[in-house]
Order: structure tokens, then C-alpha cells, then sequence
């Protein structure tokens, strides 16, 4: 149920934030200031903040487990210009290798 | 660079360019969508819920968020609003492409659906407006396409055992693809900091508020840079 809201009100506000340039702001030539760098820079917080989450904690514990090995290796991947798909393909198969070795 | 008439006769047309850039980026994003299938199933969705967000949503970045934080427990509220805030690039997407917008109002209304990163990107590089028209169409389709097959496979055939999610290291794949669509913009000093402090103050705040906030609370690092008097272009 909680899922199912979640899907039809963020389905619904993105298709709003999708379809405002297109629709009601075509004739503008830029956006106010603030909102521009409020839309580049949310997406710096929230990114790197959910990938150190996804990373460093299980629930509401901080943790250090074979993940974070994963997204160090996907780290050297993106820092040596890998394309997205072996970025991800390293961090699976560290985690994965560094599981199987420790059991 | 400039190019003579013969040199262009030589070249690949736009429209053929347009095609290959948009093939390369769409089987670029099939692993994000599988992993998006395996993430969501792994966080308790029923596949047409999965499906429905990839269909319906259709922001690889907001529907990874919000469902990680349903994952770990978090509301509605937080994983809309992280949804949305990831979002808000679509407002000044929208204003770039103008010109690669179809004159028609049904058209458009469709065409705003596939506005994402990777549409904005290939179509706002496009030598002219016909192509570039041309290109947001082709690209937002055959991503379209390509998203919702492969997030239907990692939903049905990768999460059918949450073993092997864990045995194919497959959890880490999704912090990693944070980071992976992150990088690109950590270009900047102030990008850098703001991710830096945005990480650390929401690994640091998550033994002690609910889940789905800590993310939220790294949004206080924009602040200072959102609220700058200053003019700058």
C-alpha cells in the first residue's frame, strides 16, 4: 500500500516537474536563479548521500560489510573513465568475491 | 571544428549519429535497470508495482531513491520528496529543449514523459533543430523500451531468490550507481563539498531519525549556495 501511494504521487509529481518546461515555461529564457541552483545541487546532496547509505548502513546501524568494497572498486571504475556498465558490473563482483572469500 | 562540404558528405548523417549515441546510451542503462528490478523486489514491491514505476515514473535516479528508502522502512513523505528533489532537473531540462519540443500539445504531453538525463543529453547536442527533434524521440523511446525490459527481468528473473541478490553482490550495485550518476558533477569545489558533508551527515544522523530522512537532512548542505545573494551566471 505504502508503495502503491508512493508510485502514483511521484508518478504524478514528475510527470508535473517533466511537463512544466514543455508546457507553461517554453516562452521563458531562464529560470530564476535560486531555482536553478537549487536543481543542480539537490541532486549532489541526495546522491551522495544515498550512495553512502546504501553503503554504510542496514537499517538504522552503521555498518561496514563486502558492500563497501563494491562501491570503492565502482569508485576506481568511474575514476578511470569506465563506462556505467562495468562501473556497476566491478562493484557486484567485488562484493561478490569478497563474500564468497569471507564466507 | 569546421567541416568542408565533402568532409560532411563522409560523416555519418546526424539523424545515423543521433541513432548510434542513443543505442549506446540505452544499452548503458539496461544493468541500472535490472538492478532497479532487483532493488525494488529486494525492498518488498510486487513486480507491477516495480513495473509501475519504471513506466510511470520514469526518472532512474528519483525511483531508485524512493524505493531504497521504502526499503529501509522510510515514509511516503520522504521517499516522494527525495523522488521529487532529484527531479527538479527536469524543470530546467524542460526550458533547454524547447526548440527539440513537438509543436503538437499531444505530442508534447508524451514527449514530457521521456524527459530524463540521457533525452537532454543527446538531443541538446544535436547540429539543428529537425534533429534534434528526431533524436529526444528516438532516444526517450528506445530508453523507454530498453528501462522497463530490463527492469521487468531483474524484478521476475534476478530477484526471484534475495540469495542471490546477496551472493552476486548485486545490494552494492545500487550505492554504486548512485555514485556513477553522481560523478559526472562532482566537476565543481562546491559540488564536492556539498556531497562530501550531504554523505556525511546522512550516514551520521541515521542511527537516530527515521528512516527515509537522513537523505533528507543532507539537503541542508545547499542551502548556503541556494540562498547566495549574489547574481552569478
Amino acid at each position: 500500500m505504502t508503495a502503491t501511494v508512493t508510485l502514483v504521487l511521484l508518478a504524478i509529481g514528475t510527470y508535473g516537474l517533466k511537463a512544466l518546461g514543455p508546457f507553461l515555461l517554453a516562452g521563458r529564457p531562464e529560470l530564476p536563479a535560486w531555482l536553478t541552483r537549487l536543481s543542480n545541487l539537490a541532486p549532489v546532496a541526495l546522491l551522495a548521500a544515498l550512495a553512502a547509505v546504501g553503503t554504510l548502513t542496514t537499517r538504522q546501524d552503521l555498518t561496514v560489510d563486502a558492500r563497501l568494497g563494491g562501491v570503492l572498486a565502482a569508485g576506481v571504475a568511474l575514476w578511470l573513465k569506465a563506462p556505467f556498465v562495468l562501473v556497476v558490473i566491478a562493484a557486484a563482483l567485488t562484493t561478490a568475491a569478497t563474500r564468497a572469500v569471507t564466507g | 571544428m569546421r567541416h568542408t562540404e565533402q568532409d560532411v558528405s563522409k560523416e555519418p548523417t546526424p539523424r545515423r549519429r543521433a541513432r548510434a549515441q542513443a543505442l549506446s546510451i540505452a544499452l548503458a542503462v539496461t544493468p541500472f535497470g535490472v538492478a532497479f528490478g532487483a532493488a525494488a523486489t529486494d525492498a518488498g514491491l510486487e513486480t507491477w508495482q516495480t513495473a509501475g514505476f519504471s513506466l510511470f515514473v520514469f526518472a532512474g535516479s528519483a525511483q531508485f531513491a524512493a524505493v531504497e528508502i521504502l526499503g529501509d522502512g522510510g515514509s511516503v513523505a520522504a521517499a516522494v520528496t527525495a523522488g521529487l528533489l532529484l527531479n527538479l532537473r527536469s524543470v530546467a531540462f524542460g526550458v533547454a529543449l524547447v526548440d527539440a519540443m513537438p509543436a503538437s500539445r499531444w505530442k508534447r504531453a508524451l514527449a514530457a514523459q521521456l524527459m530524463i538525463d540521457e533525452t537532454a543529453a543527446v538531443a541538446t547536442v544535436q547540429p539543428d533543430r529537425d534533429t534534434s527533434r528526431y533524436a529526444y524521440w528516438f532516444t526517450g523511446l528506445a530508453l523507454f523500451a530498453m528501462w522497463n525490459v530490463s527492469t521487468l527481468v531483474g524484478a521476475t528473473v534476478v530477484a526471484s531468490s534475495a540469495d542471490l541478490i546477496h551472493d552476486l553482490g548485486l545490494d552494492a550495485t545500487v550505492p554504486a550507481a548512485f555514485l556513477a550518476l553522481l560523478w559526472p558533477r562532482l566537476d565543481q569545489p562546491t559540488h564536492r563539498v556539498v556531497a562530501v558533508a550531504g554523505a556525511a551527515i546522512a550516514v551520521l544522523t541515521t542511527p537516530f531519525v527515521p528512516p527515509g530522512l537522513p537523505v533528507i537532512l543532507a539537503l541542508v548542505t545547499v542551502v548556503p549556495s541556494v540562498l547566495r545573494r549574489e547574481t552569478t551566471s
